[in-house]
């Protein structure tokens, strides 16, 4: 099959426009960027179906069709790029509405495990263990922060479950 | 087998409720799940182990890759069975008494405890590698659970961390070994593998990587720190954990394994020399606790090392003696958690300074006590003492079974040693809870309930019992050992053999060992010098330092690649999209050939499109770009019309015309001007990327396209599209029939986007962060009693336009019954639901933007999120139907229907599937008027009053 290369070159033009638009930051140039692709795609797949035809309605003509499964496809893909627009277009309002421009900021978790990196943090999960042994009850909240229910039945008081571990060796 | 295990499911999944009803009487009920499993295979591993052939069920699950629910009952798991129901029914039954009435936290942990039964019994049921691996896992993960019970303590969590990970670890090793096996073997069923013995050097890797799971899960040095940790749990899981579950699964395998494996090179010394250091590791520290369930959990370490050291030790009699000493460690070790849980329970503390003189206040207990310690320390005539005798004969043998000569002296003296420190913690343990201790005031328990103590009294009495009944029980257990060739000595459990070698050693020990728990004072300095100058690397804390340097180097990976920017991501997607596929683009460049324009228009429209995207980047202010950028989608739609598309071209339009309202709807609000963009290296940047992605996007284009020689699949669709799908249009069948599954997916993406518009900009934070619930718009009109051409409400605004409102009113009701056409007749013509849904939400959209939202209101006063879930259902629903009338999903059929005045009515059902699109495409231009037209005009609205109050303040 032979493609059409005005309509190739155009594919390219259009991808190329929106590409260089979503790799900026604000959010309504990502967004225009995603509708130019979007609709480069579409010719994109204009010119891979095939030749041009009637429509592809049967007993309308017969001359012959163009072919219909790429149309279909490409049918929800339009209206898919009108809902997720349509969604893009509120996140940027919003944006704008929590912080007065529509920019797309750097992710605050990604900065800060990068700043621990840099400061070669780490969690205090796998610190050298403390002197604490584990044990069913109690807690490492202080007494008053504990919900009600967690009063000990047993006359012994809670304390004593806690803190006989610093006796051992 | 299966029922077995699914009502141990059922139970577990039943729990919560039946605790919500019950209380903790629930655990009474979740008992019977093991009690009833214990009374069915009680009467099968009777016949089995009395020479019977095994009991097999088979039930194919995934042939192709060899995994099938393969469960069987041999002498080896029978046993174990046995051992993990009885203990598990027992120690449900306990846990009736042992958690305090009210304890909210037991309907999760009833649950996943009966559950932890069902995965450790379909664990040794299991005959098929891939299903015990997948058992394995499951008592990993519930024993982490059930160890994390009580996660408000730090040292709980890690605790539990702990277990998960080491024994984690060891079971991803193990079934790497186990596909190798498997593979080797040509079966995946664990009998056929042990009946084949493949051998070799992958064997060899293979039956290495299983034993690091076995030692791990049964927590050998070095893997042992993790069981002391899981003392976190609640008393009673510690006592089924520790005594018939979790470590016992390594226990299991090895013994499993033993039979066909225990002459690869290494087997032996691994198992044999780390279950002697083990046990005399975890005897020696077991004798410097002072808390009773820690003493016992270091108690457990030392059991297990022996266990392993039996087990794998590969001769007759160490088999049968390792099987022996697994039922009564099961037994004993039980009964002596379940002792200090109830200890604790009664009297508030385990800490055997504080423990005095419990021997009057408890004198059932200590009977109990005292015979379970026994047997523990080897005291005839307990099980503990037979089953110990015997392994002491085995390993006397090793010598003269294996060849090892002096090594197998050295192995024995590991083993005695072991036991020395077995006897002297055992008394330790029974004076740490019942004596009178000088000093420490004399404990005054708590009354509780009979039934608390049953379950312990019971495991007693079968520790006793089963000692007597050494005769009796030899063969039963020696149907397993027969497996491994013969010894030197037919091992038998009697009280007495006659005045043998194992005899003294059983003297030796408990008199050594009392003597160690007499001197314990001094005993207790010495180890503490020697722990002191002795440097032994520890084994807890290489674990941290691995644990610290892994969690270094994801931060440091993870900062060094996630960078957290939209733009790098996105550049680093596109730029390996142009490098991998576009090389390979190259390559694939091979005669390409093109044509030129078909016709003038559409050359016309390509370089109107191009010039227009080229604008669009070069554009500053937002509204020309998004109308430059609706320049080219009105000419995408134009192309359309020129390939001979009517239906394409028909929704571009549409969208296109709803997408450049909404843009601008939106745009009155963001400033004018995008903000300024110096000219620098990173905008070069974007832009050779741009045109890169460009060039290699067109030159897929033409590759693909000159590389297509096939004639296209829809070639076929014209006829079926008529005869099936009932309808000309074929690009609509498809949509509804042909393809429908994808338009399903679609709509379901719709109903979410719209969604998520709505509830950004309903649920509104103000930049003060305080949340707060716009008004409710619908149905606020009260003048709206249905007077046609009426104003939905009274207003001064300006910018209304009386003619504009009642024009919009007069042509609305004839657009949307010409959209309701448009979707009916969709299936012959171009048209159809998102073509019809469309021209609806643009009649709704002139109606807003002629009267503002209220008029919005009065047009559609229907809540946008009913009519997207209406829609989705009426599709889902039109694509279930035909299933209960005997089709496919989605299949239409076709009804022609006599009307006697109108004629015959052509219907097919699938257009009940487009009015399911019709009604989402509204509810999404519904949702998308209400939230970025209506909504933002009400925060517009709220802000000049605010502007308007505070000005008239200042």
């Amino acid at each position: 099959m032979t493609p059409n290369l005005p309509l190739v070159i155009l594919v390219g033009v259009m991808v190329a426009a929106g590409v260089t638009l979503v790799l900026e930051r604000s959010l309504t140039r990502i967004l225009i960027g995603f509708v130019l692709i979007g609709n480069g795609v579409s010719v994109l797949f204009l010119v891979v179906s095939g030749p041009a035809g009637t429509a592809p309605i049967v007993g309308l003509s017969d001359e012959p069709m163009s072919d219909p499964l790429p149309q279909a496809m490409v049918l929800t893909a339009i209206v898919i790029t009108l809902g997720v627009t349509a969604f893009g277009l509120a996140l940027a309002y919003r944006a704008w509405q929590l912080t007065g421009h529509d920019d797309v900021q750097d992710d605050v978790e990604d900065d800060l495990i990068r700043r621990r990196a840099e400061q070669d943090e780490t969690s205090v999960t796998f610190d050298e263990a403390d002197a604490a042994l584990p044990d069913e009850e109690g807690s490492d909240a202080p007494i008053e922060h504990r919900e009600v229910h967690e009063v000990p039945a047993t006359t012994v008081p809670e304390a004593l479950d806690a803190d006989h571990e610093d006796e051992l060796p | 087998m299966i029922a077995l295990l699914t009502l141990h499911f059922l139970a577990a999944a039943g729990a919560p409720v039946l605790v919500r009803a019950v209380g903790r009487r629930a655990f009474l009920v979740l008992a019977l799940a093991p009690a009833a499993s214990f009374a069915w295979l009680l009467p099968h591993v009777g016949r089995i182990t009395d020479g019977g052939a095994p009991h097999e069920q088979h039930v194919a699950w995934i042939p192709t890759i060899g995994l099938d629910l393969d469960f069987v009952i041999t002498p080896l798991s029978g046993v174990l069975a046995l051992v993990v129901t009885g203990v598990g029914a027992l120690v449900l039954v306990y846990c009736t008494w042992y958690f305090r009435p009210g304890d909210t936290e037991i309907w999760r942990f009833s649950g996943v405890l009966t559950a932890f039964a069902g995965s450790m019994l379909g664990l040794v049921l299991s005959d098929n590698v891939y299903v015990l691996y997948i058992f394995w896992e499951l008592t990993t993960v519930l024993s982490f659970l059930l160890i994390g019970h009580n996660p408000e303590r730090r040292a709980n969590r890690r605790a539990a961390l702990n277990a998960l990970l080491v024994t984690t670890f060891g079971g991803l090793a193990m079934l790497v070994g186990l596909v190798m096996l498997a593979d080797a073997a040509g079966s995946p069923r664990l009998q056929e593998i042990v009946a084949a013995r493949p051998s070799g050097t992958t064997v060899t890797v293979a039956i290495m990587l299983i034993l690091v799971g076995a030692i791990s899960k049964s927590a050998l040095a070095p893997f042992h720190f993790w069981l002391p940790g899981a003392m976190a749990a609640p008393t009673p899981v510690s006592a089924y954990l520790h005594a018939a579950a979790m470590v016992k699964a390594g226990i299991f395998l090895v013994a499993l394994l033993a039979p066909a494996f225990a002459d690869v090179p290494g087997w032996r010394a691994m198992l044999v020399v780390l279950g002697i250091v083990t046990m005399i590791l975890g005897g020696l520290r077991a004798l410097r606790q002072y808390d009773v369930k820690l003493l016992l959990a270091y108690g457990t370490v030392s059991q297990l090392g022996f266990l392993i050291a039996m087990v794998g030790a590969g001769t007759r009699s160490a088999a049968f003696a390792g099987l022996a000493l697994v039922c009564a460690h099961g037994l004993f070790k039980s009964t002596l958690f379940l002792v200090v849980g109830i200890v604790d329970r009664s009297v508030g503390t385990r800490d055997l300074r504080e423990l005095s003189g419990m021997r009057q206040a408890m004198p059932v207990l200590f009977v109990v006590t005292v015979v379970a310690a026994g047997s523990m320390a080897g005291l005839p005539p307990l099980f503990g003492f037979t089953a110990k005798e015997s392994g002491f004969a085995a390993f006397a043998d090793l010598g003269d079974d294996l060849g090892w000569g002096g090594w197998s002296v050295l192995a024995l003296a590991g083993i005695v040693v072991g036991s020395i420190l077995t006897v002297a913690y055992s008394a330790r343990f029974v004076w740490g809870i019942f004596a009178v201790k000088p000093g420490a005031a004399i404990c005054m328990p708590k009354q509780f309930s009979p039934g608390f103590q049953a379950s312990p009294v019971v495991l007693a009495v079968l520790t006793v019992a089963a000692g007597l009944a050494g005769p009796w029980l030899t063969p039963r257990l020696m149907s397993y050992a027969e497996a491994m060739p013969g010894g030197a000595h037919e091992p038998e459990l009697t009280l007495w053999h006659g005045f043998s070698l194992a005899l003294a050693l059983s003297v030796v020990c408990v008199v050594v060992g009392l003597a160690l728990f007499w001197w314990r004072k001094p005993v207790a300095s010495f180890q503490h010098s020697v722990a002191d100058r002795v440097r032994v690397p520890d084994a807890e804390r290489i674990y941290y330092v691995l644990m610290r340097g892994i969690d270094r180097l994801s931060v440091e990976v993870t900062g060094l690649t996630q960078r957290g920017s939209l733009p790098i991501y996105l550049g680093v997607i596109l730029v390996v999209l142009i490098l991998v596929p576009g090389t390979a683009l190259i390559t694939a460049w091979d005669d390409v050939t093109v044509r030129g324009a078909d016709s003038r228009i559409q050359l016309a429209a390509a370089v109107l499109m191009g010039g227009a995207a080229i604008l669009t980047v070069r554009s500053r202010r937002r509204l020309r770009a998004v109308l430059l950028v609706g320049i080219t989608g009105y000419g995408t739609a134009l192309l359309f019309v020129a390939h001979g598309a009517p239906d394409l071209a028909l929704t571009q339009i549409l969208v296109e015309t709803f997408l450049l309202v909404t843009f601008v709807l939106v745009l009155r609000r963001l400033p004018p001007f995008f903000s300024d963009r110096p000219f620098n290296i990173a905008r070069w940047v974007r832009v050779a990327i741009g045109v890169a992605t460009g060039t290699a996007v067109a030159g897929f284009a033409l590759v693909a396209a000159n590389a297509r020689t096939a004639r296209p699949v829809s070639d076929g669709f014209a006829e079926p599209a008529v005869e099936y799908g009932g309808g000309d249009n074929i690009v609509n069948v498809t949509l509804v029939d042909i393809r429908a599954w994808d338009t399903l997916g679609e709509l379901s993406v719709l109903v979410v986007a719209a969604t998520g518009v709505a509830s950004l900009i309903f649920l509104i934070t103000d930049r003060s962060g305080r949340p707060r619930r716009a008004e409710p718009t619908i149905g606020s009109d009260p003048g709206g009693n249905g007077r046609w051409l009426r104003s939905g409400r009274p207003s001064t605004d300006a910018r209304r336009s009386v003619v504009f409102e009642v024009v919009t009113r007069l042509i609305f009701h004839t657009v949307m019954l010409f959209s309701i056409y448009l979707m009916l007749v969709g299936h012959n013509l171009p048209g159809g639901g998102f073509a019809g849904g469309l021209v609806a939400g643009l009649a709704l959209m002139i109606r807003y933007l002629a009267g503002g939202r209220a008029e919005l209101d009065e047009a559609a006063p229907i809540d946008a999120g009913m009519v997207l879930g209406t829609g989705l259902a009426t599709a889902a629903l039109s694509g279930l139907i035909p299933t209960l009338l005997g089709g496919g999903v989605l299949q239409s059929a076709i009804v022609d229907v006599h009307v006697p005045v109108l004629g015959t009515l052509h219907l097919v059902t699938s257009v009940f599937f487009d009015i399911g699109v019709y009604l989402v495409v509204i509810g999404l231009a519904l949702d998308v008027l209400r939230s970025l037209g209506g909504g933002i005009d009400h925060q517009i609205e709220d802000e000049s009053d605010r502007a308007t109050v505070e000005g008239a303040t200042a």
